[in-house]
């Protein structure tokens, strides 16, 4: 699956590596509707609880979450908008 | 046998209309709702009141907070001076902290200095200020109360706290309502 992520092309990437729990989850709700529906975001947070929250967010609100991988000192987290 | 089988149906419908009813109730008592009662005054508590309620608004679960008593000192604007305060309502504002930025954490406060480190920490770890939090809060249309009752008992004055979208006035029948109606109740 790592691979397959790492291969993907992200329609919109955040940058919410310099925030803390609930940054990362706001700056993606607030990005959200730059996107259209069955486009790929990608989030890159340094914030580890973040890879536990994105998923559920994405389970709540029905967007689909493709995964992750970590980066040295960040992680890339990627879903398709519903 | 038609008769019968007419009254079997009508009956069924009017069960159905009254299930439908019931539904419909259960429905509205669940809605995807945050409701928190706010008392507390400490700055770890405002934190995490801020931050849950930050974290449920970007999950689309409307948020309402209704802050009474000691959490009313996090709503105060410490560039508005009210007029007209009686002797206590005077000595009650300058005993209570001034705005979010000044409130004391519930250990390990140190005499003040607790809550500069904390601040310090935040900063270093990127966690949003409290002053960002209800910014965020506004804009993502968290909606605040402030208990009336408190704000007499206390000498507040409306004028005195922070410019906040819709900041709202109400009792604690407001609360009973909003929170009878939403799926999660939280208590600070």
């Amino acid at each position: 699956m790592a691979t397959d992520l790492k291969n993907l092309k992200s329609d919109l990437v955040v940058d919410a590596r310099g925030t803390a729990c609930p940054g990362p989850l706001l700056a993606a709700k607030k990005a959200i509707g730059e996107l259209e529906s069955g486009e790929i975001m990608e989030i890159l947070s340094a914030d580890e609880g973040t890879k536990n929250d994105i998923p559920r967010w994405c389970d709540k609100v029905g967007h689909e979450y493709l995964g992750f991988y970590d980066e040295d000192s960040f992680s890339r987290l990627f879903l398709i908008k519903e | 046998m038609e008769a019968t089988q007419e009254i079997t149906i009508q009956e069924l419908q009017m069960q159905v209309d009254a299930l439908k009813k019931k539904i419909g109730k259960l429905e509205k008592n669940r809605k995807d709702q945050l409701s928190m009662a706010v008392v507390s005054g400490d700055m770890d508590k405002i934190l995490a009141t801020m931050v849950i309620s930050l974290a449920a608004a970007a999950m689309d679960t409307q948020v309402k907070l209704f802050f009474s008593f000691w959490s009313l000192s996090a709503l105060r604007d410490p560039k508005k001076t009210p007029k007209g305060k009686d002797f206590i309502s005077k000595m009650f504002g300058m005993m209570l902290p001034t705005g979010k930025n000044k409130l004391a954490l519930s250990n390990m406060n140190m005499g003040g200095m607790g809550p500069m480190m904390m601040k310090m920490l935040m900063k270093k770890k990127n966690v949003m200020s409290l002053d960002e939090m209800f910014k965020q809060a506004g804009e993502l249309g968290i909606e605040i109360t402030i208990c009336e009752m408190s704000m007499d008992l206390m000498g507040f004055k409306k004028e005195e706290f922070i410019d906040y979208p819709n900041l709202r006035f109400a009792g604690a029948a407001t609360f009973v309502a909003d929170a009878g109606e939403s799926a999660m109740q939280l208590f600070v």
